[in-house]
């Protein structure tokens, strides 16, 4: 299938294809068995302007956008999806600081992040407060020149690693919703300390950890946007980031295809190739029939909103839901595949389907995926009475 | 510059394509073209049927030294007072190509504390030795050792020069080879005398083996190779034989720009497998990191590395770096041998594609002799040393 | 510091594989890339610049085609690049290679430090560093297969050897051929690929370099191939017979016969 990229697109495709091929599939076997983050292959991304892919020009960047996002994760998670989390969640730190940043911060924070020098974070999730962000605990409260924020974060991805952290904390706690304010962490302001650092099913290469901030005292010019647009900022950021899971997803349940189809072609039972077998084949033939429709329907979404799309929550949520059951139902089908062998950790499709389950829990569960295009859908039909 | 083609002779059958090893003829219609990438090496030629292809002489200026050269010199390398098997290898070797050409067989030895030196290469068959002995040659530093070999070579004037392929030979040869303003063939596997012109055929591999030329140097002297340790067999040890010991002095001038500031010997364990020519790997059928000795004996006569399976590995018998298969490495030397490998599905895929593959293995039904072009049903403990002790043998080490 | 870096244009010989039946090699579909070990070479140059600061240029000799691993070199993020090519280069061996290299270094100006991968994978020689280091009247280390200090005017690098390493101080300038253990390639950088997209690579061929056609190419080459033949494989299949020590005495013999294993002659 050809889908009319830019000389541009296929430039980051085929690098981020070689940097897969060269420097990920080696080692990730080892990475998720040790539960290791790669900062050795987060260099190699970095050493390919490939932080850069978001960050706007006048900040040193390439200036691309969701689409250019979307090729480079769904290639990196061909390989392995707990090195593009690594990567993406960057982005996904990063994205409030474009979207809501003043000059000044971009200006300080865009080039750290695009030249790989510092990665970076989004943190919102607590432990009582996980799809019901409204519940967030944390506490920022001003004093003087400054905000003194306490409280902490939980399962926040690329905690310990990264540099610069965007963080959701209550401002205001009587306004409910609207009390809530993102603010611009560095890792070594005053009081701000990393906790548990989490033990994962999936994705076992990026780091999952504990954010604790004990009168973690911030410079007032940290405030993203102004106060009170806390959700505001993260429910944007969601907009942007979430066709790059679905992206995720094609990516990991190709690379099981990928695995599975040159199995088949080479495991041999009653003296033929599996593949030979109609069973088999139709298998396949479902898992590459899921992918390309996954895939279409990503590359389509990001189109829309680089176009300049201003309410694209519908389209965004719909671009994560079907890729990401999509690549829960292509992995398990892979390891079905593979058989015996599939379910041993000597081969790749096992960790991808341990990988491919996060993707239809993080950046909103599925379930709130769909809350969110149903309530897209009432207001649309409501409109058209 | 190119072969010749005769467009009346040729037929377009373009046997000639095929057989050239540098891709150099292309077809122009019904006639090959020749393009940069000819060497005048003459395959075209030999397999043309119409004889078509003449091969030009190479104008080459005149050079009087081939008519002045005498003698085969072999480069006794030393290093930490020791020199390496390849200089006995080589004195074998270049004892063998000085009696075809009836010349005698020298060997220059640079270094600091060369005392007793002169009697072995003596008795490893040189009859002259140049030996410089000097502190400023105590460390092996490539300029100097560079200047006081070139001026041997003009003062003596060699036909042939030889050295070992090793990391010594392959830094300081290809600068001695330039100040000398001669021709250098690098790591040899095979070197012959063409009597009627008394010139050095020397033998190489080329294109990662797939390929072997030879080649010759016409014209300039002395005719340099370096040459591949573990190929050539030494010759019979002379023990009291005297030759003549000429020392050499350096001048007062000489000073090397470089500086050694350490030695450190340490042979760390070499795993690099996948850029390894040659693999032996243990499989369980080892038995236990005892067994693993043989292997790696194997594998250092060979000059290969040691792999290991899954099973091995994770028995803990070898570390994880040897191991060869899907989640260890993929290897694809040119030969391979499993020793007591059974053959796993993940294990042959991570190993198929070597050029050549032996086997030994206890159990004639093992999966690994599907894939083996030499299968071997046995006790890997009987033919390994069995397979060691005939290579040395035709080496001449035993 | 301003760095020259040598790099050749070679066919992929992991995949060159011989036609079982005509003994000739197979190159269809066989890529030219990057000579591997220049990768390392590269790579060397990109960390002493990010040390030491400084200039990169890149330098080839081949046919006009060659120009893309000029163009791969800036991908890398090299600063300049320059093709040596002049049918009259064609045919060289290692000498007529160093006697346009040496000249076209020279040319740049100034250079500090010319950095050469250990070997070429398609001629396996190892020769050309040593020999251009001696034509240019510099010290060299071979086989360099690390960094300990680097400074405006010396080096202290790490000797691969036999028996170990040495640990040399080269006064600068000077030539370094490297090894894999210099430090993995990086990959590549979207800048850079987009800014060789619209390199134009210089060219220069043997009147530029105010080299005569009897100095380079086959006419300046003292070694010339007079044969060239393939090793004789055996794709066959068989299992050996006979006691232990038989089968073992066999198949090195086989292998000998085969070229496989080496002994000389």
């Amino acid at each position: 299938m050809d889908y009319f990229f830019t000389e541009e697109q296929e430039m980051i495709r085929d690098l981020c294809r070689q940097i897969a091929e060269e420097r990920i599939k080696p080692v990730r076997a080892e990475l998720d068995e040790k539960e290791e983050f790669p900062r050795e292959i987060m260099k190699a991304l970095a050493q390919a302007d490939l932080f850069q892919i978001i960050i706007p020009e006048e900040y040193g960047g390439l200036g691309g956008g969701c689409l250019e996002n979307c090729i480079a994760v769904e290639e990196l998670s061909r390989a392995c999806c707990g090195v593009s989390t690594s990567y993406a969640a960057s982005f996904l730190g990063a994205y409030p600081m474009l979207l809501f940043g003043n000059e000044a911060q971009k200006e300080k924070y865009l080039p750290l992040i695009g030249s790989g020098e510092k990665l970076c974070a989004f943190a919102l999730t607590e432990s009582s407060s996980g799809s019901d962000a409204g519940s967030i605990q944390t506490e920022a409260k001003k004093d003087g020149d400054s905000y003194v924020l306490n409280g902490s974060k939980q399962w926040i991805t690329n905690g310990g690693e990264a540099g610069v952290y965007t963080v959701i904390a209550i401002t205001d706690r009587s306004k409910g919703a609207r009390g809530a304010t993102a603010f611009i962490v560095e890792a070594d302001d005053p009081g701000f300390s990393i906790g548990k650092k989490e033990i994962k099913m999936g994705i076992r290469a990026s780091a999952t950890a504990e954010l604790i901030f004990k009168d973690c005292r911030i410079p007032a010019d940290r405030v993203l946007g102004k106060e009170g647009l806390g959700f505001v900022v993260a429910m944007r950021t969601f907009d942007k980031s979430r066709p790059g899971v679905g992206a995720q997803a094609v990516g990991v349940a190709q690379g099981a295809l990928d695995e599975a189809a040159a199995f088949a072609r080479v495991r041999k039972q009653f003296g033929k190739p599996i593949i030979t077998f109609q069973a088999v084949a139709h298998m396949l033939a479902d898992m590459a029939v899921d992918i390309e429709a996954g895939r279409a329907l990503v590359y389509a979404a990001a189109r829309y909103i680089d176009s300049g799309a201003k309410d694209f929550s519908k389209v965004s949520a719909i671009a994560k839901v079907f890729p990401t059951d999509m690549a829960m139902r292509v992995t398990t089908n892979a390891v079905q595949v593979l058989g015996g062998h599939g379910y041993m950790r000597e081969y790749p499709v096992e960790k991808m389907m341990r990988d491919a389950k996060i993707l239809q829990i993080y950046e909103g569960t599925n379930q709130i995926q769909r809350n969110v295009i149903g309530q897209e859908l009432n207001k649309e039909y409501g409109r058209k009475k | 510059m190119g072969v010749i083609i005769d467009k009346e002779l040729c037929i377009g059958c373009e046997q000639c394509l095929d057989a050239c090893p540098f891709d150099a003829l292309e077809m122009k219609g019904e006639i090959p073209v020749v393009g940069d990438t000819c060497t005048l090496c003459g395959s075209c030629a030999d397999v043309c049927p119409e004889r078509a292809i003449t091969v030009p002489e190479v104008e080459r200026a005149e050079d009087d030294r081939a008519a002045q050269a005498k003698g085969v010199w072999v480069y006794a390398e030393v290093r930490g007072g020791q020199m390496p098997e390849v200089v006995a290898e080589l004195l074998g070797q270049g004892r063998r190509l000085a009696e075809q050409l009836g010349v005698e067989l020298g060997a220059v030895v640079l270094g600091h504390g060369l005392d007793g030196l002169a009697g072995e290469l003596f008795a490893l068959g040189a009859d002259v030795v140049y030996a410089a002995d000097d502190p400023r040659l105590a460390d092996f530093n490539d300029d100097i050792y560079c200047k006081v070999l070139t001026r041997l070579i003009a003062e003596y004037k060699p036909e042939v020069l030889l050295a070992g392929a090793t990391s010594v030979g392959r830094s300081m040869i290809p600068r001695v080879a330039t100040a000398a303003a001669t021709g250098l063939t690098a790591d040899c596997t095979g070197l012959a005398i063409d009597p009627e012109k008394r010139l050095l055929l020397q033998t190489r591999p080329a294109f990662g083996g797939n390929i072997m030329a030879t080649i010759v140097c016409p014209n300039a002297r002395p005719q340099m190779a370096t040459v591949r340790p573990r190929v050539m067999k030494r010759g019979e040890r002379r023990e009291g034989f005297e030759g003549r010991l000429i020392t050499v002095s350096l001048e007062a001038g000489d000073k090397a720009a470089t500086q050694v500031l350490e030695v450190v010997q340490s042979l760390e364990e070499n795993v690099n497998l996948t850029g390894a020519e040659v693999v032996v790997t243990g499989g369980r059928g080892v038995g236990g990191p005892e067994g693993f000795k043989v292997v790696a004996q194997l594998a250092e006569a060979l000059g290969g590395v040691v792999g290991a399976t899954r099973g091995a590995v994770d028995s803990e018998w070898i570390g994880h770096a040897h191991q060869v298969g899907q989640t260890g490495r993929t290897v694809a030397p040119k030969l391979y041998i499993a020793l007591g490998v059974s053959g796993a599905v993940q294990h042959l895929v991570g190993m198929q594609g070597s050029d050549t593959i032996v086997a030994v293995n206890n159990d004639p039904n093992a999966p690994i002799f599907d894939v083996a072009h030499y299968g071997i049903v046995g006790d890997l403990f009987k033919v390994a040393p069995a397979m060691l002790s005939h290579l040395k043998q035709l080496r001449g080490q035993g | 510091m301003k760095i020259a870096v040598c790099i050749k244009q070679v066919p992929d010989t992991a995949n060159v594989k011989l036609d079982p039946e005509t003994h000739t090699l197979k190159r269809e579909g066989v890529e030219s890339i990057v000579n591997p070990f220049d990768l390392f070479a590269l790579e060397a140059a990109l960390r002493i610049k990010e040390a030491a600061g400084g200039e990169i240029v890149a330098v080839t000799m081949g046919p006009p085609q060659a120009e893309t691993v000029i163009k791969d070199a800036i991908g890398f993020g090299v600063d300049e690049g320059l093709l040596l090519s002049d049918r009259a280069f064609a045919g060289a061996d290692t000498w007529a290679t160093t006697a346009a290299l040496a000249k076209a270094i020279e040319g740049l100006g100034d250079v500090d430090l010319v950095i050469c991968g250990k070997q070429a994978v398609d001629g396996d020689t190892a020769q050309v560093g040593p020999g251009i280091a001696q034509r240019l009247g510099l010290p060299h280390v071979a086989f360099v297969k690390g960094f300990r200090e680097i400074e405006d005017k010396r080096l202290v690098v790490e000797r691969q050897m036999d028996d170990g390493y040495d640990v040399v101080e080269l006064p600068l300038p000077a030539l370094i051929t490297v090894v894999r253990e210099v430090g993995e390639p990086r990959p590549p950088s979207l800048k850079g690929k987009m800014r060789a997209k619209k390199y134009t690579v210089p060219m220069q061929g043997a009147a530029d370099l105010g080299l005569e056609a009897d100095q380079v190419g086959l006419a300046g080459s003292f070694t010339q191939v007079v044969k060239v033949f393939a090793p004789s494989h055996s794709g066959e299949r068989r299992r050996l017979e006979g006691s232990e020590d038989e089968m073992g005495a066999q198949v090195i013999d086989a292998l000998v016969d085969n070229q496989v294993i080496m002994l000389g002659s």
